[in-house]
């Protein structure tokens, strides 16, 4: 399987997962260990960057695990820059995921402020993945205000429906020149797959991994479900055409000339 | 990034061969893709594709219709200017061919343009020489000054410009600019533009790019059939539209696949497209890229052209003069390639008609355009 950058990190997991939602951080830790997933979401709000002994922070403490701090909780692009300065004070780190849902119910990504945002935080040298709605015009404007990756929804945050998005998740990929990271919604594996074999690059999975029964046997079947995917996507899908009339009837007029 | 440093990971023989190497399974497998890439188009462009033909014509057919309907757009060239610093090695307005040169002033452009009018058109392509002294920016601007309130969409073929050229233009109203490489082989391009601006390149190369980041609504793109292989020229044609595409997202793409003509002073060209290939190109394009426009001028004959409309032509001239003041100012002068399908704008809207397709005047208005 092709590995893949983003900015200039190189990936061989296209498997991104969150802290979110676990029973305890044990076994948050165990499920991402099983995962084998490289970045792994952390919100700010979540963690106490002050406290060297921070639960989640300590149970993060990975060589081969990539902090991604998000803004989750900030409402505005003034407030996204502010949390993603804070972020990058305490650990270090100029990757910020942009969440921006002033939507309290569905926690629906703000698409102006989140343009906004990215702009200013692109200036400032950060690499910014930030959370959209699976807009495919939004996607190149990130793109043009520097963003280093898009991450379209699948469905709404958490509510494990897949992928509603599929049609205008194709759009986005083809037209992308940044990493496409399908995030929220991915409810199965079988959803995370379909993702990959229509080209995305990697997905973020954590509610689906988080809540089931068995977060480490589930991390690995995402895990498997992604790699398959993947690997049907670059041996290419095929898929089924009309075959031709015996008869010629648009080139026929070629014999006569 | 811009396009020459993509381009210059390419080796023009080494696709070459990856085109020439392309089996049947190749093809069939292109032809299976519902999104077909880079490499998909190879195989298609590729001899291993001929038996295939009416596969991909019906394919290309189906795409066109889905995406264009039943239309087809129809423009006509309005020459200036045949003044020219350059030589070319296959163009009647080369600096080294002796014929006599002449420019249109205002009142000579207003006559042009009543004819044209009059013949029903509303989409207009401006052409000329490159010749900075008398045809520079200045006369370019003037020109569309002049003629952008008499039409509802303006187009231009000239010599490369620089980004801010091209601003200004954009402001005056140009909403589209063909600029066409000619040919993507670095050697041979030398030896067909000896002298002049024209012989850089890479400057060339860049001009896509200078439209793009100047915000044009649309751009033409191809290269000329006959100096080098056409197969190895289409795929790079392929590969700088779909680099565009991506990058200057905003801007609408429309593809020409001119075939060298005879014209005075002539250059025989080196590589013959036969009419079924031409016809592989065409639907190779389409298959490629569902909503590129495909244009085709009247350099080609009527019989081809009659049958062109059904396999994925979006866009087509019509009654063309490529002499400046050909139409109305003065008819005898030297034009630049012999057109070949001369019939009236009229008689083509009736075939249009006849083989169920609307013929589409006018697809723009000068509304749209917000910056003027
Ligand atoms: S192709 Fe263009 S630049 Fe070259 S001689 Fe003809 S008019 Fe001049």
């Amino acid at each position: 399987m092709e590995t893949f950058k983003i900015a200039d990190k190189e990936f061989n997991s296209r498997l991104f997962t969150g802290t979110g939602k676990f029973k305890n951080s044990q076994l948050m830790k165990e499920a991402l260990e099983a995962s084998e997933s490289e970045l792994v979401t952390v919100a700010l709000k979540r963690v106490d960057v002050s406290d060297a002994d921070d639960q989640i922070l300590t149970h993060l403490n990975h060589s081969r695990i990539n902090l991604l701090p998000n803004t989750s909780g900030v409402r505005t692009a003034k407030e996204a820059v502010f949390a993603a300065n804070l972020a990058r004070e305490a650990l270090e780190t100029n990757w910020v995921k942009l969440e921006i849902h002033p939507d309290p119910k569905y926690l629906m990504p703000d698409p102006i402020e989140t343009l906004k945002a990215t702009e200013e935080l692109a200036k400032q040298g950060f690499i910014v993945l930030p959370y959209i709605h699976a807009d495919p015009v939004l996607c190149k404007r990130l793109e043009d205000a520097g963003t280093a990756a898009v991450m379209p929804l699948g469905s709404p945050i958490g509510s494990n429906k897949g992928l509603k998005t599929i049609d205008f998740l194709d759009i986005i990929i083809e037209q992308a020149n940044v990493p496409v990271i399908v995030d929220a919604g991915i409810g199965a594996p079988s959803d995370a797959a379909r993702a990959m074999e229509i080209g995305a690059d990697a997905c973020l999975v954590n509610t689906a991994i988080a809540v089931s029964d068995n977060p480490v046997q589930m991390a690995i079947a995402f895990k498997t479900a992604i790699e398959a995917g993947r690997m049907a996507y670059e041996a290419k899908l095929a898929s089924p055409v009309k075959h031709a009339a015996a008869s010629s009837p648009l080139t026929a007029f070629l014999d006569e000339l | 990034m811009s396009f020459k440093e993509v381009f210059d990971q390419y080796h023009w023989d080494d696709i070459k061969s990856s085109i020439y190497n392309k089996t049947a399974e190749d093809v069939e497998r292109a032809l299976r893709h519902s999104d077909r890439d880079i490499e998909d188009f190879k195989a298609l462009i590729s001899p291993a594709a001929a038996p295939y033909l009416e596969q991909m014509a019906q394919i290309s057919h189906e795409l066109t219709l889905q995406r264009f309907g039943n239309t087809m757009q129809l423009y006509a060239p309005l020459y200036l200017s045949n003044e020219c610093q350059n030589i070319c090695t296959y163009c009647g307005f080369s600096l080294d061919n002796k014929i006599r040169r002449k420019t249109l002033n205002d009142i000579e452009i207003a006559r042009e343009v009543k004819a044209v009018k009059d013949m029903g058109f509303q989409h207009i392509l401006l052409v000329t020489g490159e010749a900075n002294q008398t045809v520079g920016v200045d006369y370019i601007e003037r020109a569309i000054k002049q003629i952008r309130p008499h039409f509802a969409n303006v187009s231009m073929e000239v010599q490369p410009l620089d980004q801010e050229d091209y601003e200004r233009l954009i402001q005056q109203g140009l909403h589209s600019v063909l600029v066409y490489q000619e040919t993507y082989h670095k050697a041979d391009y030398k030896i067909h533009h000896p002298k002049g601006k024209k012989s850089n390149f890479y400057y060339r190369l860049e001009t896509p790019d200078r439209l793009g980041k100047a915000g044009i609504h649309k751009m033409g793109l191809g290269a000329l059939i006959g100096l080098e292989d056409w197969r190895v020229d289409s795929f790079f044609v392929a590969l700088h539209l779909d680099y565009l595409e991506r990058k200057y997202w905003k801007t609408k793409y429309s593809l020409s696949f001119p075939r060298l003509r005879p014209f005075s002073g002539g250059l025989e060209p080196k590589v013959e497209m036969v009419d079924r290939e031409l016809v592989q190109l065409i639907c190779t394009y389409r298959l490629f890229n569902q909503e590129v426009e495909l244009s085709l001028s009247t350099r080609e004959t009527n019989q081809f052209r009659n049958h062109a409309i059904k396999l994925g032509i979006t866009t087509m001239s019509a009654g063309s003069k490529t002499n400046p003041g050909g139409y109305a100012v003065e008819p005898q002068s030297l034009e630049q390639f012999e057109i070949s399908d001369e019939r009236s704008p009229e008689v083509i809207k009736t075939i249009l008609e006849q083989n169920g397709y609307e013929p589409v005047w006018k697809d723009w208005d000068l509304a749209l355009e917000s910056a003027i």
